[in-house]
């Protein structure tokens, strides 16, 4: 059997993996949402506020509430695979719709940040390598222990200090000015001035992890074999560092920034919240305040579905990128 | 063990580490004896600058003391730190110990479980457990603990899947000793540098979790912390900088200190390791 068609039926095979992985998800988010005080209904009427026992009457009926638990999760998965998530009372919209709504921003606030902290932290990690033990190494060591355990949300209101208030070079929230109704490129420009802050607090704690993988992957693969074959045929240090070394301690470095998603979407509830980033992190902030438990858990769902795809794009990648990986 | 402290103090950053948080050890230590009394009581000098008012380091919005604050949040962050990673590890070596030694479908059984808990983004996951059970230092434990686990778990299940076919353990099954008894008197004393080392390096993440729970308004509502703090001197950072400034430099310190400890554990416990880089 040839190499592709085996990477196909792997793919389908993880894929398949993936999905007693999403369906435990949901089960955990039904058992999460029968948790809270009262059952589903209350959670949704403490949204509507004003909910009349007759009304609420209905909702349990129309959920299924008065059903055994069983039934209850039947018809709960029964509406996850519709993409049915509940409505949220509170912005008077489907939850999904919501959702779908505010994903944007924080794609564009992740997608910064990843390529921010990855292009920084393989420059680093490789100009720590270059120089190891010298104080050069030592001062990116230090930086990147300290940003490893700093919190990001401090980091945020240190910026907003330094950077809006000091100095007013950056807008302290949200993502544009909409009082200014900017169009095509300006807009652009707008968006792109409101989003630095951000980026670089949710990007430093994951600099530092690259800079720290970037290094030791530097360092394992100077000890490898074919850097002394490479030596002993007179090929010159910077060529060995920069043609044959770089090039095979990217790649775990780049798989890795597949999977900290998980973390990154924590991370960006932090500095959404921080910076007032109108995208799912913001929603998830908002929904704590509003109690909109519902709205909450929907956002859950949908961040661990993200994760089991990247994890899945990321290995498949993987596959293409590094030959020697066995993909039976 | 006087092996163990040369190793250890070789690393010179440890050593700093460990000092540094025996001195927020102590300073939580004697939190009711420097400020005595509700750190939450409010006084009438508000938004006192720094070194004003003999607050050392200011007072809030509403005049409470911020290192007052600083000094009991330091009791908070540590407690549920080390209490976190107490039960996350006792959780982790359980499922590790059972899923590496047993192997075949209860492996499958365990580390599924695992793997599922693993791939949910863990930050939001502990908010969701926080904002179901409500805000109290009991929610703040669990779902820490809940979020903890699965790494200790997969580390542990290593550790006794390498060791379980060792001499010493099958001279143990012919001696008679039951399954429980081989592992826990024999294979588990054999991976307690790792347990110990992952353990002293999660007292920190979860120090930063509970600190991004407090900050998200998650914390519990009787006890100061040093997240929640910072989250309430938010609104005043036009006004106030050093209310939220001095508990971020806290938890920085806090973390940074528990982390060197963590690497220096890890040079003195594996020291074949250590030989090796």
């Amino acid at each position: 059997m040839n190499r592709s068609s085996k990477i196909l039926r792997y793919v389908s095979r993880r894929l398949i993996q993936g999905i007693p992985i999403i369906l435990a998800i949901v089960v955990l988010n039904f058992f999460l949402l029968n948790l809270a005080e009262g059952d589903a209904v209350d959670v949704l009427a403490g949204e509507a506020g004003s909910a009349t026992p007759e009304y609420m009457e209905e909702m349990r009926k129309k959920f299924g509430l008065d059903k055994p638990l069983a039934v209850q999760l039947a018809v709960y998965l029964k509406n996850v695979i519709q993409l049915d998530l509940g409505y949220s009372f509170r912005h008077d919209m489907q939850v999904t719709e919501l959702i779908i709504d505010r994903f944007w921003p924080t794609l564009i606030l992740m997608v910064s940040t990843i390529l921010l902290a990855v292009g920084f932290g393989i420059l680093l990690g490789l100009f720590a390598a270059i120089n190891l033990n010298t104080w050069k190494d030592s001062v990116v060591s230090v930086f990147a222990l300290i940003t490893y355990a700093t919190p990001l949300f401090w980091v945020g209101l240190m910026m907003i200090i330094l950077f809006s208030i000091k100095n007013d070079w950056f807008p302290t929230s949200g993502m544009e000015n909409s009082a200014m109704f900017y169009e095509g490129f300006e807009r652009v420009k707008d968006i792109a001035h409101h989003l630095v802050l951000p980026t670089i607090t949710l990007s430093l704690f994951y600099l530092a992890l690259y800079t720290r993988m970037m290094r030791a992957s530097m360092l394992e693969q100077y000890g490898q074999d074919y850097v002394i074959t490479a030596r002993a045929k007179g090929v010159s240090e910077r060529r060995i560092t920069f043609v044959h070394v770089l090039r095979n301690a990217l790649l775990p470095v780049v798989t890795m920034a597949g999977v900290q998603v998980g973390a990154l979407i924590g991370g960006s509830v932090i500095v959404e919240s921080v910076f007032a980033w109108p995208g799912l992190g913001m929603l998830a902030f908002e929904s704590l305040f509003a109690r909109d438990l519902n709205l909450l858990l929907g956002i859950f769902l949908l961040s661990s579905a993200l994760v089991v795809a990247v994890n899945l794009v990321v290995d498949v990648v993987y596959c293409f990128l590094d030959p020697r990986i066995e993909v039976n | 063990m006087e092996d163990f402290w040369k190793r250890f103090s070789r690393n010179r950053q440890a050593v700093l580490g460990l000092i540094i948080l025996s001195i927020v050890i102590f300073v939580a230590a004697i939190a009711n004896i420097i400020y005595p009394g509700d750190p939450f009581l409010y006084s009438k000098f508000p938004l006192s600058a720094p070194g004003e008012n003999g607050f050392l380091l200011g007072s809030d919005s509403i005049g409470r003391d911020v290192a007052s604050g600083i000094a009991h949040g330091a009791k908070t962050s540590l407690l549920i730190g080390l209490i976190a990673t107490l039960a996350a590890v006792f959780i982790g070596v359980i499922f590790g110990a059972f899923a590496g030694y047993y192997g075949g479908i209860v492996d499958d059984i365990l580390m599924r479980v695992t793997e599922v808990f693993q791939t949910i983004p863990s930050f939001i996951f502990a908010i969701l457990l926080v904002a179901i059970m409500k805000p109290s230092i009991e929610s703040v434990v669990i779902a820490i603990t809940v979020v903890s686990w699965p790494a200790v778990a997969r580390l542990v299940r290593g550790e006794f899947l390498g060791l379980k076919n060792r001499e010493f353990v099958q001279a143990c099954h012919t001696l008679g000793m039951s399954d429980i008894r081989i592992m826990l008197a024999e294979i588990l004393p054999n991976c307690l540098s790792p347990i110990i080392v992952i353990g002293s390096l999660m007292v920190a993440t979860a120090i930063l979790i509970e600190s991004g729970l407090a900050f998200l308004g998650l914390g519990d509502p009787n006890v100061m912390s040093w997240g929640f703090i910072i989250s309430d001197g938010r609104s005043m950072l036009r006004v106030a900088w050093w209310i939220c400034t001095f508990p971020g430099i806290a938890i920085l310190i806090t973390v940074l200190a528990i982390n060197l400890v963590g690497e220096g554990l890890n040079d003195a416990l594996n020291p074949r390791l250590r030989e090796r880089n």
